[in-house]
């Protein structure tokens, strides 16, 4: 089935289970402990050893010697695999550019080069320990800053360039020119990477946390020069991902090389310490923008111009992106630098671009506005576009970002807020307000799913779409439930499993919209296999209503039907290009209230508010989850996280939950989420589109702005932390 | 909810904070002789220790690195007790000992004979749910899932330790009786870390216990 024009009415326009707000259906399993994450499946496999993680303490060189014969002799030891004898093995998937295991070099520090199983985790961890390894450092650099003043003036190649940005900022009558600083970030997901591995008859089971289960089933197939008809994946709980498990990581690598060495299952998690230089990270960012303006508050020039490291032949922190489509402006210069460094690979964090992009332009229409004088919120109304500015013959499909403006403001009272900084106090503390624009695409990506309606009347719904804490059980139940008329009890899907059809997965925040449009797909294929099964022709004659089906005067029920045998449908959506003939995206504008206090400096948040433009909203509680959500991912990029790097030795130093601070119930106050459920007939038929990283965007600088706003202090270098300002605060 | 906790520090509990079991995560340049003579233990290397877990009687021989969380997710198959950090950063290993609320992952397995331990599966299960765990579904007071039997383990003892006096550090007034604020809550349940940002919604589900239980 395609997806080719815009949709037209359909049951989701008398819906009567999507788009109420529904309890997860897993929530019962979460709650009481017994939703089975990857490391604890004890049951799938019998005699489950464990393989601990060797690591890399170099960053970049070459291993010339791996000491294991103590590590091998040492009690409950089975078996060692070390990167020296396996040999150098594929990069998994065109999407990363870091190798995962396998041969002498190191590319990236706390690469993995070995695997100690053993028959429990103390005996391997306590054998790893005695694995001496001997390296050949090579000297690399990781000075950001030195790269960005060696490349800061070379626009040869831009990512694109409209009229005459140059002039048109000579020109301008207000302009602003300022750098901004985002510190490489952590998703920092609460699960850490896990796998449990087994070996039969030459095929491969993996049990693991992933997001994107038919990627990985690929990429660990080129990885082991397997046949991917051999590589099973089974990932149906995931404790968070954020980007991190996007791809296949290390855990399942050496799983899978651990259990075919030791000829049993092994299963292993990557220690905390691990992870975050093991895996991907959001790459550090330095971004120069320069605004050119009328005095009446049109924007006539606008250049984004950034710079992030990135492991050699990687992407970086795609900064740029929002500002191609978010303002009006009719002279342009967008352009991108990587700086190639042996860091752990730079990869896919929510909301990749946007996220670190926003944080810089955001602050920089919040300088702007109070250099033209203007609301900042009215700023940006008056540069909103119906039209791609970059192409004018292009419009979004639906576009309602001075609503949230508008809205979000009049619930906030941003109206009453003291424009001049610093002027309002509560006791000791400097009160302070900010907001803040948000932009995020809404792709779709092609999804499969399986509906088997059951002879009692249950329907079982099988794709590989994976939620990571999304809400992806409960809005694939509303849809099949809505789409065969059933109660929502009378529906279980089953997710994760590399052998049910192919699913968008969980990535870019396309999940939602793809998902459910597949599902709707295979549950129109089932009422067409029900049609043939009670002999009527047009299945579209057919009501589907109250656990039955009625044509004409004849009604029966689902369960009668099936009542011989289960009937089964499987279909995919696909989104041809036509979808992309206008820009589907989603807005937020986010408000914000902060107290910080007159003495220490010390920042509370006091209350926030974000209002959304992002299509039907399936399920207002899941939907509301994601952005408040995204709302602390916000705040911790605003005031705290903050991956370090060691420019000597090339690796992030603040690699656990101790030292990347991440924010905690007492940083976050109340929060308020108004949702303008648009209709978007352009982007799926259920005109759903994503929210999950609409959430995050725009936040920090909303928070950053709010300080400034506080103290009369701007910060242009994430995270705010108190050394960055406290010496220019007000006189108390 | 369980009874009124004693306000004392036992001499076992600051043994057990301080014994954080940071072996083995350096597989460094350098393991000379001196740490490997130091992982050879001069004693037996596993205890038998009775121990009650949700009210079963278990008598378990383990080895002596093994920490409470370990025995729990390994050992008895409990795996409703998480392991996000290993390292008492996070708090998804969250559960009772004696009534007390730890972090499981900071403490040694050997030193818990005769102690009493709750785990979440011991709370409720799924189709008898306790007034907590029902509160997290309606507020949606989680996502991803696995931070969140941790978050309910401290939010039932968050009530208790309120109810029984024990001060925090944003309780004003020492000597008056300490209210249910938003404030108390967010400070007392800080350990507890849920990257999917779920607080808001949290705060709201142990408000409505904490509501019904007044």
């Amino acid at each position: 089935m395609e997806f080719n024009e815009p949709a037209g009415e359909n049951v989701f326009d008398h819906s009567k289970v999507v788009g109420r707000p529904t309890p997860r259906v897993d929530g019962p399993l979460k709650v009481s402990g017994r939703a089975p994450y990857a490391y604890e499946r004890h049951d799938v496999a019998e005699g489950q050893l464990v393989g601990y993680p060797v690591v890399s303490t170099i960053a970049q060189g070459r291993i010339t010697n791996m000491e294991t014969e103590a590590a091998l002799n040492a009690p409950g030891v089975v078996a060692i695999v070390t990167t020296l004898e396996t040999g150098e093995m594929p990069i998994p998937s065109d999407m990363n550019v870091a190798p995962l295991f396998g041969g002498a070099e190191v590319a990236h520090y706390h690469q993995a080069i070995g695997v100690v199983v053993a028959d429990t985790l103390e005996q391997a961890r306590a054998a790893a320990a005695l694995i001496k390894v001997d390296y050949d450092v090579t000297k690399g650099s990781y000075d950001l800053e030195a790269a960005w003043q060696e490349k800061r003036e070379d626009r040869s190649d831009p990512v694109s360039r409209v009229g005459d940005f140059e002039a048109a900022f000579e020109a301008a009558e207000v302009t602003l020119d300022q750098e901004y600083r985002t510190p490489s970030q952590s998703h920092a997901m609460m699960e850490p990477h896990a796998s449990i591995a087994a070996w039969k008859d030459g095929k491969l089971t993996v049990w693991t946390s992933n997001q994107m289960i038919e990627w990985t089933r690929q990429a660990l197939a080129t990885t082991l020069e397997m046949d991917p008809e051999d590589v099973r994946i089974d990932s149906p709980f995931i404790g968070g991902g954020f980007g991190s498990k996007l791809f296949l990581r290390a855990d399942s690598v050496l799983a899978a090389l651990g259990a075919r060495k030791a000829g049993r299952p092994v299963k292993v998690m990557l220690p905390r310490p691990m992870v975050m230089n093991n895996t991907t990270h959001r790459a550090s960012t330095i971004q120069r923008i320069r605004i050119g303006a009328q005095q009446d508050g049109k924007i006539t020039a606008i250049a984004h111009e950034a710079i992030s490291h990135t492991f050699p032949g990687g992407d970086g922190e795609n900064a740029i992106s929002q500002t191609q489509k978010f303002y009006a402006g009719e002279n342009r210069l967008i352009v991108k630098h990587l700086a190639e460094m042996h860091l752990p690979e730079a990869n896919a964090m929510r909301a990749p671009g946007e996220a670190a992009g926003l944080m810089a332009l955001e602050i920089a229409m919040d300088e702007m506005a109070e250099k033209l004088g203007m609301d900042p919120a009215e700023f940006r109304a008056i540069n909103d576009t119906q039209v791609d500015p970059e192409d004018p013959d292009k419009p979004f499909s639906e576009r309602h970002f001075v609503e949230c403006l508008n809205r979000g403001s009049e619930a906030f009272g941003w109206g009453d807020r003291n424009a001049t900084p610093g002027q309002r106090r509560d006791g000791n503390w400097l009160i302070g307000h900010g907001m803040a624009g948000a932009y995020r695409g809404s792709p779709a990506q092609d999804s499969g799913a399986r509906v088997r309606l059951q002879p009692d009347g249950r329907l079982i719904v099988e794709t590989d779409m994976t939620d990571i804490g999304t809400g992806s059980y409960t809005i694939i139940a509303q849809t099949a439930a809505e789409t065969m008329g059933l109660p929502l009890d009378m529906v279980e899907v089953r997710l994760g499993d590399s052998d049910f059809p192919v699913s968008a997965g969980s990535g870019g925040q396309w999940g939602a919209a793809s998902s459910t449009a597949g599902t709707y797909a295979a549950c129109l294929a089932l009422r067409s296999e029900i049609a043939k099964k009670i002999g009527v022709n047009d299945t579209d004659s057919l009501t589907f209503k109250n656990a039955g089906v009625r044509t004409g005067e004849k009604q029966m029920t689902l369960a009668s039907i099936a009542s011989e045998g289960e009937i089964v449908a499987e279909y995919t959506m696909e989104f041809s290009d036509s979808r992309d003939e206008e820009i589907v995206s989603t807005f937020a504008a986010h408000f914000v209230e902060v107290g910080v206090h007159v003495a220490t400096g010390e920042i509370r948040l006091r209350r926030m508010l974000a209002a959304c433009d992002a299509g039907r909203i399936l399920n207002p509680i899941t939907a509301r989850s994601q952005v408040i959500g995204g709302m602390v991912m916000g705040v911790g990029a605003a005031m705290m996280e903050d991956l370090a790097i060691d420019e000597g030795r090339g690796f992030f130093v603040t690699h656990d939950l101790a030292n990347y601070e991440v924010p905690v119930h007492m940083d976050i106050p109340d929060q308020e989420v108004i949702f303008l459920d648009t209709l978007d007939p352009q982007s799926s038929p259920l005109k759903a589109k994503g929210v999950g990283e609409l959430g995050l965007c725009g936040v920090a600088a909303a928070v950053a702005n709010a300080v400034y706003n506080a103290t009369g202090v701007r910060v242009r270098d994430y995270p705010v932390t108190l050394d960055k300002y406290l010496d220019q605060l007000p006189a108390v | 909810m369980g009874a009124p906790i004693e306000f004392e520090i036992r001499r076992r509990t600051l043994v057990a904070s301080s014994a954080a079991v940071a072996i083995g995560a350096a597989t460094g340049q350098r393991s000379g002789a001196q740490s490997r003579a130091a992982l050879t233990p001069s004693g037996a290397e596993d205890s038998t220790i009775t121990l009650t877990v949700n009210g079963v009687e278990q008598e378990l021989t383990i080895d002596n690195r093994t920490t409470l969380l370990d025995l729990l997710r390994e050992n008895l198959k409990l795996t409703g007790t998480k392991k996000g950090c290993d390292h008492g950063q996070c708090g998804a290993c969250t559960c009772t000992v004696n009534g007390q609320r730890v972090n499981s992952c900071l403490s040694l397995a050997v030193m818990h004979d005769g102690d009493e331990i709750q785990s979440i599966e011991g709370v409720g299960t799924p189709d008898d749910l306790d007034p907590m765990q029902a509160a997290f579904v309606a507020n949606d007071g989680f996502q991803c899932g696995y931070c969140t039997p941790g978050q309910i383990m401290s939010a039932r003892s968050v009530l208790d330790e309120i109810r029984a006096g024990i001060p925090s550090h944003v309780t004003d007034d020492l000597n008056a009786q300490i209210e249910v604020t938003d404030d108390e809550i967010r400070e007392r349940m800080s350990g507890n870390i849920c990257r999917c940002g779920a607080y808001s919604n949290i705060l709201a589900a142990i408000t409505k216990v904490a509501e019904e239980q007044a």
